[in-house]
């Protein structure tokens, strides 16, 4: 798993592996609001918690069709099947590195695009706290839309489609956490709301992947 | 024996191409496939690999030594030659063996870019992945395809030499003469009835 792992993280920093492109799909969408919505200041205060994650999502969503795709396309898949490695195994290992080379650089540059919105300072560790708790689950259910749609030619707007239901919950508390510490209220519940949904997906979902890429597979 | 094929019917998009494949091969032993385009060795060596199941009958080989190996490499354009067949090694937790570059003559070519290789080249360090990751029971799915005549009798040499005569066993699907000393089964007379039913996806959802 750790030899996957460090494959997978090689190819996404090396050319063409779309390490970046979430990256700066968030930074491009991040910028263009303030224009779109004009520049006064109490509004973005306002729409940034909902903003930041909204575009962090879209960021995570990007890049998911990669995660088995190009392992499909070059057979690369087969072979990770009939290794040692438990699919299961396989499936956990991708959802990790797609987190590692989307959702954290994600987290860490939110706070710089924060000050862009004029986020509330008070907001700025609720922010951090729940990307860092919420996108792991992003990486995790787009690792198992992605695995269902395997096979499928040009299949990343049937993921989209997938997928997008299962974020919203996670959007929904992530949103939320960071809009109550804006305001200065206490952001418990919608951070253990979160960390329980990306638990969740992390004990289930490994194996809900692993049964769609054996059938995909077949 | 190290691999007993019984009974084997299997399918393709629901429908069953072949019925009634049986076969045993025993340490040192290969099998050549032969058959026209499209009679299902593509689909046999799937499911004897364990890609698929087989709609009936079973087959049987040592738990973690079976291989696969298709027209697909697996290779990764952006890796170069060591990086993508190290990746190999440490996944089914084995030490790199260092002649395996000698023998696909990968020497020269160790730390260029996969995807800078030539088509054969490519094909040879696809096929180097089966001498890393040491096991036993090959199914190897046309594994001579762009291969130059030097490159299949290298291929040929390392699968006698360094596969069967360790007590690994093979089964090989392929149009041309790989100069083994192994019987050739045809798949011609295993072709199933088409109005048959059973391929039905139902028992395995």
């Amino acid at each position: 798993m750790i030899a996957l792992l460090a494959r997978d993280l090689r190819l996404a920093v090396r050319a063409g592996g779309g390490f970046g492109l979430g990256l700066a799909f968030f930074l491009i969408v991040i910028v263009l609001i303030p224009f779109g919505v004009g520049p006064e200041a109490s509004v973005l205060t306002r729409i940034a918690p909902g903003v930041l994650w909204v575009a962090a999502l879209l960021a995570a969503l990007l890049s998911l069709d990669r995660i088995f795709a190009l392992d499909h396309e070059d057979g690369s898949l087969p072979l990770l099947a009939t290794s040692p490695l438990p699919l299961e195994g396989v499936a956990l290992t991708k959802g990790v590195a797609h987190w590692l080379t989307t959702g954290l650089p994600l987290t860490l540059a939110a706070p710089a695009l924060g000050f862009l919105l004029n986020l509330a300072p008070a907001a700025y560790p609720y922010l951090l706290a729940s990307l860092a708790l919420g996108t792991p689950a992003l990486s995790m259910i787009g690792t198992f839309g992605a695995a269902l749609t395997v096979g499928i030619r040009r299949g990343g707007l049937l993921l989209s489609l997938l997928v997008l239901p299962l974020y919203v919950p996670t959007l929904i508390f992530g949103a939320e956490a960071v809009r109550l510490g804006s305001d200065g209220l206490s952001a418990t519940v919608p951070l253990a709301m979160l960390s329980g949904i990306t638990l969740f997906s992390y004990a289930l979902l490994p194996f809900a992947t692993a049964a769609a890429l054996r059938i995909n597979l077949r | 024996m190290m691999l007993t094929v019984e009974n084997v019917t299997c399918a393709r998009g629901g429908m069953p191409v072949l019925s009634g494949v049986s076969f045993a091969l025993d340490a040192g032993q290969a099998l050549v496939l032969r058959g026209p385009n499209g009679c299902g060795k593509t689909t046999l060596l799937r499911t004897l690999a364990g890609l698929q199941s087989p709609l009936a009958g079973s087959v049987t080989f040592p738990e973690d030594e079976g291989a696969y190996a298709s027209h697909a490499d697996g290779i990764k354009a952006q890796l170069s030659v060591t990086e993508n067949l190290s990746f190999w090694a440490d996944v089914h937790g084995r030490p790199m063996p260092d002649d395996v570059f000698t023998s696909f003559d990968l020497d020269d070519l160790r730390d260029r870019l996969a995807g800078t290789l030539s088509a054969g080249q490519k094909r040879r360090l696809g096929l180097a992945r089966l001498g890393v990751i040491g096991r036993k029971v090959l199914f190897l799915d046309e594994p001579t395809v762009s291969l130059d005549g030097f490159s299949v009798r290298m291929f040929a040499d390392f699968l006698r030499d360094k596969h069967l005569a360790q007590g690994g066993v093979a089964v090989i699907a392929t149009h041309i003469d790989l100069g083994l000393d192994a019987p050739e089964m045809d798949l011609t007379p295993f072709k199933a009835d088409h109005t048959a039913t059973g391929g039905s996806d139902e028992a395995f959802l």
